[in-house]
Order: structure tokens, then sequence, then C-alpha cells
């Protein structure tokens, strides 16, 4: 869809980024020393820190990702909501406070802190890198989707290198301390600001839309013959017409007739939407934007204002338009996007399994076969798949470094544990609302058909343009704060545990936070050709992986460390090595990376299914036991 | 004789280690993370175990007219608060405990 570039977002996005700056440059002064530009000399209030976890941890891909998934797809969505606020769980109660007690900066320290092993240090500080490295990507493709728009940005990867060169000045300037009271500003207000949107949601209720871009066309409509795609079963159920002379469009069957859907393909260097050239024009148009309730359960057209139990009520009644799509391609190679509507029942859509992602969970363990009811491997592996998402969701969270490196901004193990609670509540809260602000975006009639990452704003812009340019900000700043706090996590590792532990260089304070400081240009350079490179992969999967690989690599040594007393310096450093290389090559070896990454058949892949936490978590676990009972000393 | 240091400010004084940082104290409000954390695991597989084997159940009304999933995944969202806060009371519980005992 094409945005008008938005003066109003542009100004308050101005002000944002212009206030974030000022809080850099302002505090920079005052970080001069390593403990200062690492740990904010561990002076952080206790509660400025619990919200800075918020704004550290809501990411663009919860704020953006899980709303746009709602709003498309409905409960699943929600179930990452869940995982991701189930983890702080292990962060409070396992993980925080002996962290605290035994670490300095990094959480390399704390591993370390019994053993004084180079090998430790090393695979720490490589899981920290790999980590922030796999968890960056989805933060810089959220943000060049968001930017393009809002700036009116012809390119994706102009939107990422403003905001990679924005992060970049924010971390050299002044560190932890900056970027601890970035989050703090952010989290607060992202949450402060989703509250009153959704306020503003339920008051308005559900509103039965009769217009659709869906519509019936003149049986007379000249049929074009079926090649490539469209002539076997996946392109069954469509159908080009030429609706006016040269003007191909796309038809569904839905019943007994066919009917016009929206669609677009490429021709001579232009984009062609609904048969004509994508533009604002005379002889242009654009997509249609989507999202209707079509029938409410007391009939009428309009419920007023409801209470949020009574707004999720409603809508399990409601039957409501929500968009598939399916892309087709023809003999002469031209692929054409199809973007088609089903009506759903409200109560299918708020129950799991209704994503293209988790569809499995709806299908039977035993399928009939030759007569017999037999086990279906498909489906015992796409629910190994989900239990596998739902496990490293709730263990990745406390292995996360820029979480866990914030353990050292404050004061006390009781400081930790308190910021650790004033984090849930902030982010509980606000996984509470993504619900209702992905069903409100869902029903708003503003949705971008092309593009679920953009349901949030689009929701706020349908209450108008101020909260659209608000909403939009705050989206920015939640990528600036998130992205500031991995380069931070990054950084810290390799200064300080790279070349000041391992390698053992000597380095004073100002060394070591110069050290720091060209990590932090090289790695946002590195993050910044990430992002443009994977610009096209769904951001909410990648952040999937990237809890994987944390939680693979760094959860058994953390908790082995502090529960079993037999564990040796050898057993977490090769965990850690384990951990990580096994979950990177399960993801590498996985469907989807066959599919979206390196365009090969995905029946081909070598592992049966995507998240690998579910084998690569034990498998870790296993591995530093073993290691530390061969290793023990007599 | 010799001339004795002269009293250092008080605000140049190592802060007391709170009382947190004593073992005691760390060890009793470890067991009472871990005895809350497998209870909150068993809210939360139970979770898990409806969505991947019995998707309908998750579809039955719970409360107020909203359905299993939302009631439940709620649950363990405001649960994780709940959760929290018997974790801090325990904690301080824990520190009253080592005041009475002395503070050993």
């Amino acid at each position: 869809m094409i945005y008008e570039t938005s003066w109003t977002a542009i100004g308050v996005f101005a002000f944002f980024v212009a206030v974030v700056l000022g809080i850099s440059f302002y505090l920079g002064a005052k970080a001069k020393s390593a403990s200062g530009y690492y740990a904010a000399h561990g002076q952080i209030p206790w509660f400025v820190n619990g919200v800075a976890f918020a704004g550290d941890y809501l990411s663009a891909a919860s704020f953006l990702g899980i709303c746009g998934m709602i709003a498309f797809y409905g409960y699943d969505g929600f179930l990452y909501s869940i995982g991701y606020l189930a983890g702080w769980i292990v962060a409070l109660l396992v993980i925080a406070e002996p962290l605290k007690r035994l670490g300095k900066f990094t959480f390399a320290d704390a591993l370390d802190s019994q053993f004084n092993s180079r090998g430790i240090k090393l695979a720490a500080a490589i899981s920290t890198l790999v980590v922030s490295v796999f968890y960056l990507i989805p933060q810089m493709v959220g943000a060049g989707a968001l930017v393009k728009p809002l700036l009116g940005f012809p390119q994706h990867y102009q939107g990422v290198v403003t905001v990679g060169l924005i992060v970049i000045l924010i971390v050299v300037t002044a560190g932890m301390v900056s970027t601890t009271w970035v989050q703090f500003l952010k989290g607060g207000m992202l949450v402060v600001f989703c509250a009153i949107l959704t306020a503003m949601i339920v008051n308005r209720g559900l509103t039965v839309r009769e217009t659709s871009a869906a519509d019936f066309v003149a049986d007379e409509a000249k049929v074009l013959p079926a090649t490539g795609d469209w002539a076997t079963l996946k392109g069954a159920d469509f159908r080009q017409i030429e609706a006016a002379p040269s003007q191909v469009r796309v038809q569904r069957h839905y019943g007994n007739e066919w009917r016009l859907v929206q669609s677009s393909f490429k021709q001579g260097g232009q984009t062609i939407v609904n048969g004509l050239p994508q533009g604002n024009g005379p002889g242009q148009t654009d997509f249609t934007p989507i999202g209707r309730v079509v029938e409410l359960p007391a009939g009428g057209s309009h419920t007023g204002s409801l209470s949020p139990a009574g707004y999720l009520s409603t809508l399990q009644a409601s039957r409501v338009e929500v968009w598939r799509s399916v892309k087709l391609k023809d003999d002469r190679g031209v692929e054409t996007s199809i973007y088609y509507p089903l009506v759903v029942r409200g109560e299918e859509l708020l129950t799991p399994g209704g994503s293209p992602t988790f569809s499995a969970l709806r299908t039977n363990l035993y399928a009939e076969q030759d007569g017999q009811q037999k086990l279906s491997w498909p489906a015992v592996w796409s629910k190994l798949d989900f239990l596998s998402l739902m496990i490293a969701l709730f263990g990745g969270t406390a292995s996360l470094p820029h979480i866990l490196i914030r353990y050292y901004t404050v004061k006390d193990q009781a400081s930790a544990r308190k910021s650790t609670v004033v984090g849930i509540a902030s982010i509980g809260f606000f996984y509470v609302l993504t619900l209702f602000l992905g069903l409100g975006a869902m029903t708003s009639g503003r949705l971008d058909v092309t593009d679920n990452n953009m349901s949030a704003p689009l929701l706020a812009r349908s209450f108008g343009e101020l909260p659209f340019a608000v909403i939009s900000a705050i989206a920015f700043t939640t990528v600036l704060g998130t992205v500031s706090g991995l380069i931070m996590a990054a950084s810290g590792a390799v200064a300080h545990d790279l070349l000041a532990n391992f390698l053992r260089l000597e380095m004073n304070d100002h060394t070591k936070v110069r050290a720091g400081k060209i990590t932090a240009v090289f790695v946002g350079l590195v993050a910044i050709v990430l992002g443009i490179l994977f610009g096209r992969l769904n951001v909410n999967f990648l952040v999937g992986w990237a809890f994987n690989i944390a939680a693979s690599a760094n959860l058994p040594s953390l908790v082995m460390l502090l529960f079993w007393r037999g564990t040796t310096k050898q057993g977490i450093t090769a965990a850690i090595f384990v951990g990580m290389i096994a979950s990177l090559a399960w993801i590498l070896l996985s469907q989807q990376c066959y599919r979206d990454v390196y365009g090969l058949p995905p029946e081909s892949a070598l592992v049966p299914f995507s998240q690998p936490g579910i084998i690569t978590i034990p498998l870790g676990f296993v591995v530093l036991v073993v290691v530390s009972l061969c290793t023990k000393r007599k | 004789m010799k001339p004795t240091a002269p009293d250092k400010p008080a605000a140049a004084k190592p802060p007391a280690p709170h009382v947190d940082d004593h073992a005691e104290t760390s060890a009793a409000n470890a067991r009472s993370g871990l005895i809350l954390f497998f209870i909150y695991l068993a809210f939360y597989a139970g979770f898990m175990g409806l969505a991947a084997f019995a998707p309908a159940a998750m579809g039955r009304p719970a409360l107020a007219g909203v359905n299993l999933a939302i009631v439940y995944g709620m649950g363990l969202i405001g649960g994780a608060l709940v959760v929290a806060a018997i974790y801090m009371w325990l904690c301080g519980r824990n520190a009253r405990r080592f005041h009475a005992e002395g503070g050993r």
C-alpha cells in the first residue's frame, strides 16, 4: 500500500529522536569510566530499571509483530505474548539474584565467577555476540518496514540505515546510562499510549462495515487461460479475467460464484494493483484497506461502548472478514500475489491454530490411512514445533544478553528482584493490551492487506492523525531502544570478555570504554548490512529463533552453575558451544530456511521441524552433566 | 605514640551489605523461588498441552462469556504478577527472620 507522508508523524518523530539524542549527549558526560559505560555505575534506581526492562524487551517484534499477527490471524499472535511474558518468571525466580551476586559487567562474569576460565569467557562472549546479532536482524528489518512508510522513503534499506546510524550515535555517546533512560522513557510511553489506545478501542465498540474490496463482476468478463500454478491444485480456486480492455484482475471461487479479489504483479518495472498501475494519480489505484465485522451476535450495526470482557465475548460471537494470501506463477514466470477475504466465526479466530504458523494445532495426531487410524508424523512434527517454540520463549528470556546485563545497572540483589517485578508488571500489562490492539486493528477497516507489521500504527490512524504520529514515533523509539541495548551487550562481550579477559590485553578504564565504542560502531554496521540482506524474512519468526539460540546456549550453564555443585568449567564451556552450534545448525537445516533463505524445496530439509529448543536445550543440559562428570576433580 | 588516622567521614564508609547479600537469606530466597517456579511451570505446561492436544477445549466459554484460551492466557500473564508478588512477600519474610535471629 502507498502511505501518504504525514507531516504530523514526521514532526513527532523528529521530536522523539531529538529528545533521545539530547539525553544521550547530556548523560554521556557522566559515563567516562568502564563501570559507568557498561553498568551505569550500578546506580540506576530499581523502578527506572524495571521500566527499562520493558523498554529493552518490548521490541519491534513484540509491538508490531504480535499486533499484526493478531490482526490477521487472531489468537495465535497472543501465544507469543504469553510465552514472552512467562519467560520473565524464569528470570525473576531462578536467574536474577544469583546473576547479580556473581557478576560485574556481563553474564560471562557470572558464569566464570568460580572458575577464572578463559574457555568460559570465550564461549560466553561468542554466544552473546551470536544471540545479539540474531536478535538484531529482526529489529533492523522491523525498523526498515516502519520508517519506510512513516518518512516516505522509497526503499527499505534507507529506513534500516537511518535507524542504524541513530543507534550507533546513542550507544557511542553515553553507553548504558543513556540506554537505560531511553529505555525507561520508551517503555513507559509505549505502555501508557497503548493503554489509552485500548480504552479508545473498547469505547468505540464494534461496527458492522458494509464495504468490501471483494465484489462480483459481470459474467461476460473474458476468462484468461490458466497456465503454470494457475492450472494446478494450488490455483484451482482462482482465475484471471480481463475486467476491462488490458485490465487483468483475479477472481476467487466462493460456493457457486466467482468474486473479484485483490491482486498485484510486476509488469515492466511497474506494480499493477487490481488491474491498474499502483499510484494515487488518475488512471492509477492502490490496495483497498481491509478488516471488518460482517455480523454482530445481536444483529444491528453497532454495539456502542463495551467493557473489555464484553469486547472479547462480543467479537467471539460475531462473524469477521479476514484476508489470506497466495502467490501463483504463470508459465511466463509472472508471479501474482492474491489477497482474498474469508468470513470466519469469531470463536474460531479466538482459539489457537488460526495462523499458518500454528495451523497444525487443529489437526489430529491420528489420520485414517487404508481404513486404519495411523499416527500422522507431519502432525507430530508440527505439534512438537509449537511446543519447542513455547519452551524456547519460556527459557529464552532469562538467557538474552541484553536483558542479563541490565541486572548490573542496579546496586544489589534486592534491587534486581524489585526491578524484575516492575518489569513483569509493565510487560504483562502491555501483553494483555496486545490482544485488544490486534483485535481492534482486525475490525478497524484500515489494515494494509500486504503488510501486517503496520497494523498497530494503522489502527492508531483510524482514531486520527495525532494518535498515528505518536504510536509510529513510539514504535520507532522501540526499535532504537532494543537495538541500542543489544549493541551494548555485544560491545561488552567483545571489549570486556574477549579483549580484556580472554586475550588478557592490558586495558585501562579509558581504553576499555574506547574498545567498547569501536565495537559498537562495528556491530551497528553489521546490523545495518544484515537488516538489508534479511529484509524479506518474517520478523516474529526470526525473534523466535533468537530465543531458541539464547535458551540452548546459555540456559543450561546458568541453571546448572546455580544449582549443581558438580558443574565444571569444561562442562560450562562445552554446553555453551554445543547448545549454540546445535541450535544454529538445526535452524539452518530447517524447512523455513530451505524455503525462505536458500529457495530450495522445503521437503528436502534435513530436520523435521524448525524450532530446535525442545531438542537443543535438553542437549545442553546433558552435555554439561556428562562433560562435568568426566572432568570432575578426584 | 603512633598517630591515629583521622576518622573517615561517614559517606566514605563502604555501604552495609543488604540483608539479601547474606548467604542464608540468598539460599532461603532461592528455595522459595524454585517452589514458585515449579508451580508456575505446571500451569504453563498445562496451557501448552491443551493448546497442542486439545484445542477444541480451548474454545469453550470459561468466564464472562470469554473462552478458555483467552482466560487461561490472561491468567498466565496475571498469574506471573501474582507469583512475583508472593515471591516478594516471601523474600521479605526471609529477611525479617534473618533479623529476628540476630542477623548472623
